[in-house]
């Protein structure tokens, strides 16, 4: 997958991931030019009303935490790699890229899915909710603040996706039982194993929505 | 991934005008949790995704009430979430919400669908492997029939690529006797999901008998109030696939079962329909002894490859414990 890890020079500000990325990256990246979204590729067969994006960078407006944002990419882009790569949004992490080890989870229109196995084309028009936005008028919300509290995690990488992911569980349904959590974490995995401190920021949490706090 | 052109049609006639004739070319793009996976691994290479986000094919109907009340019309575009919570589908069909509850994990069944379930390309990694020229990628040779194999068909009679079909939605619907209506560029068919599957053994054909430019609208299930259930044998309590899957549909009345369809899951390149264990508890009670010997009955006929005759006796306890389940017996191997 590296060959969707360019970036298409729209972007102006310089960050981190600008400064690490190799020159022949950089000029190959140039040579691709975003098209407005008037221009989009390809005519489509006389017969048929519908127009194709791509396969050159198309431009796309996202809603990303609240904030509307635009960037350009191509069709093959998944949302995970837009986040991270176009726009700078690197909570959702980068492990499997293959759907299957939770570390990318972001919420769509508020259901937790793996943002690796998604078009970032796809996601235009809904909104997304990534690790970042777990903030609650200036302070951590409870979910990752139970997790710093009872040490649940160990390197963090998966950290990101498990708060979005259980998160999303207490938003569905801030009656759950600790069962019910772990059952919406299923679609996560950590390889320290922190599970067990997981589970006592659970019981916590569980706890505190059942007095109703 | 190869780079593609990305189509948004707006409805399902426009989205079948997409589709190229042949497979390979284009690909429709629904939940994605396959298509990507593939592409990333250049299995898929289509030159046109065409995505059915917007295509409306995405809601569950109860078929005018006067006239059909009791078939139930989920658009092929519903999620398997959407499936597992539904609560009239929980009590007319647990096997169905069971099976879609019970695959991958919650951010698969969000974005997965019903159509995606059932035509999603199969699990051999031997297919998966980008550099091994397999049977279904044009190669001359099965390399499972010979090689690591633990996963794939018992049930191998007459086939040269073992493959075993990844649906755990179609054994339930085909006990279920659903059907699925589909439009293709001359209009719309409907095909009994009995008949929706092939075994593949080649680049130009897939684990369905649709054609490349045919696309699911929905399946309709009648509802004549079967017992049914679905039962999985797996390794690990969530994010797995089944080794071995049951799915059991029949009328009960007077303790005893009638009308009865067993249908096997992960055992052959389709969905293995078990007439014999059928026969076998036709007309009788429910019982573990008559559960059992229906088991016995399903797993006839098996011809194991090198490394997975241990799934032999994983259908007959499969076959038990969803028969039991459905009787609403007790679940005797929960504690």
């Amino acid at each position: 997958m590296s060959d969707t890890q360019g970036r298409t020079p729209l972007e102006a500000a310089l960050s981190r991931r600008d400064f690490l990325r190799t020159t022949g990256a950089a000029a190959a990246a140039t040579a691709a030019l975003a098209e407005t979204p008037a221009a989009f590729a390809e005519a489509a067969p006389a017969n048929l009303s519908v127009k194709g994006m791509g396969p050159q960078p198309i431009k796309l407006t996202l809603d990303v935490n609240d904030a509307s944002v635009t960037t350009a990419v191509e069709p093959r882009v998944t949302l995970l790699d837009a986040l991270r790569n176009y726009l700078d949004v690197t909570g959702c992490k980068r492990v499997c890229d293959r759907g299957t080890c939770g570390a990318c989870t972001v919420m769509v229109d508020g259901k937790p899915i793996y943002s690796c196995t998604m078009l970032a084309v796809e996601a235009e028009g809904k909104k997304i909710k990534t690790a970042e936005s777990l903030i609650d008028g200036g302070k951590l919300d409870a979910v990752p603040a139970a997790f710093v509290k009872y040490d649940a995690q160990q390197c963090g990488f998966c950290t990101p996706g498990f708060v979005v992911a259980m998160r999303a569980a207490f938003d569905k349904n801030p009656r759950a039982t600790p069962a019910e959590i772990e059952e919406a974490l299923s679609g996560n995995i950590c390889r320290c194993g922190t599970y067990q401190q997981m589970r006592d920021a659970i019981a916590e949490l569980c706890n505190k929505q059942k007095k109703g706090g | 991934m190869k780079n593609f052109t990305y189509y948004r049609p707006k409805t399902a006639e426009q989205a079948v005008a997409l589709l190229d004739d042949k497979w390979g070319t284009t690909e429709l793009l629904a939940g994605g949790t396959d298509l990507l996976d593939l592409q990333k691994e250049y299995i898929a290479q289509p030159d046109k995704v065409i995505a059915l986000r917007d295509v409306g094919i995405n809601q569950l109907r109860l078929d005018g009430v006067d006239k059909k009340p009791d078939d139930f019309i989920l658009g092929a575009g519903m999620t398997l979430a959407e499936i597992a919570a539904h609560g009239g589908l929980k009590e007319a069909f647990p096997a169905l919400t069971t099976a879609a509850g019970d695959i991958g994990g919650p951010q698969i069944r969000n974005m997965g669908t019903l159509g995606g379930n059932l035509c999603q390309r199969n699990r051999c990694w031997y297919f998966r492997d980008e550099h091994t020229p397999c049977l279904l990628k044009g190669g001359d040779k099965c390399f499972a029939i010979d090689g690591e194999n633990r996963y794939h068909a018992i049930f191998t009679q007459g086939h040269k690529c073992v493959i075993v079909n990844p649906s755990t939605l179609a054994p339930v619907l085909i006990a279920l006797r659903a059907t699925a209506e589909v439009l293709g560029p001359k209009g719309k068919r409907k095909l009994k999901l009995a008949d929706f599957f092939h075994a593949p053994s080649s680049a130009s054909e897939r684990e369905h008998v649709l054609k490349p430019n045919e696309l699911v609208l929905t399946v309709t299930i009648p509802y004549p109030k079967l017992k049914n259930a679905s039962y999985e044998v797996r390794h690990k309590q969530s994010y797995d696939w089944p080794l071995v899957q049951a799915a059991v549909a029949f009328q009960y009345a007077d303790n005893k079962a009638t009308d009865v369809r067993i249908v096997l899951g992960h055992v052959a390149p389709t969905p293995h329909v078990a007439d014999a264990a059928a026969k076998a508890l036709e007309g009788k009670e429910v019982t573990e002894a008559t559960a059992s010997a229906a088991g016995e009955a399903a797993a006839q006929g098996a011809m194991p490859l090198s490394q997975n005759a241990y799934k032999v006796k994983l259908v007959s306890v499969a076959v038990k414990r969803a028969l039991l389940t459905a009787a609403g017996r007790k679940k005797y191997w929960e504690v």
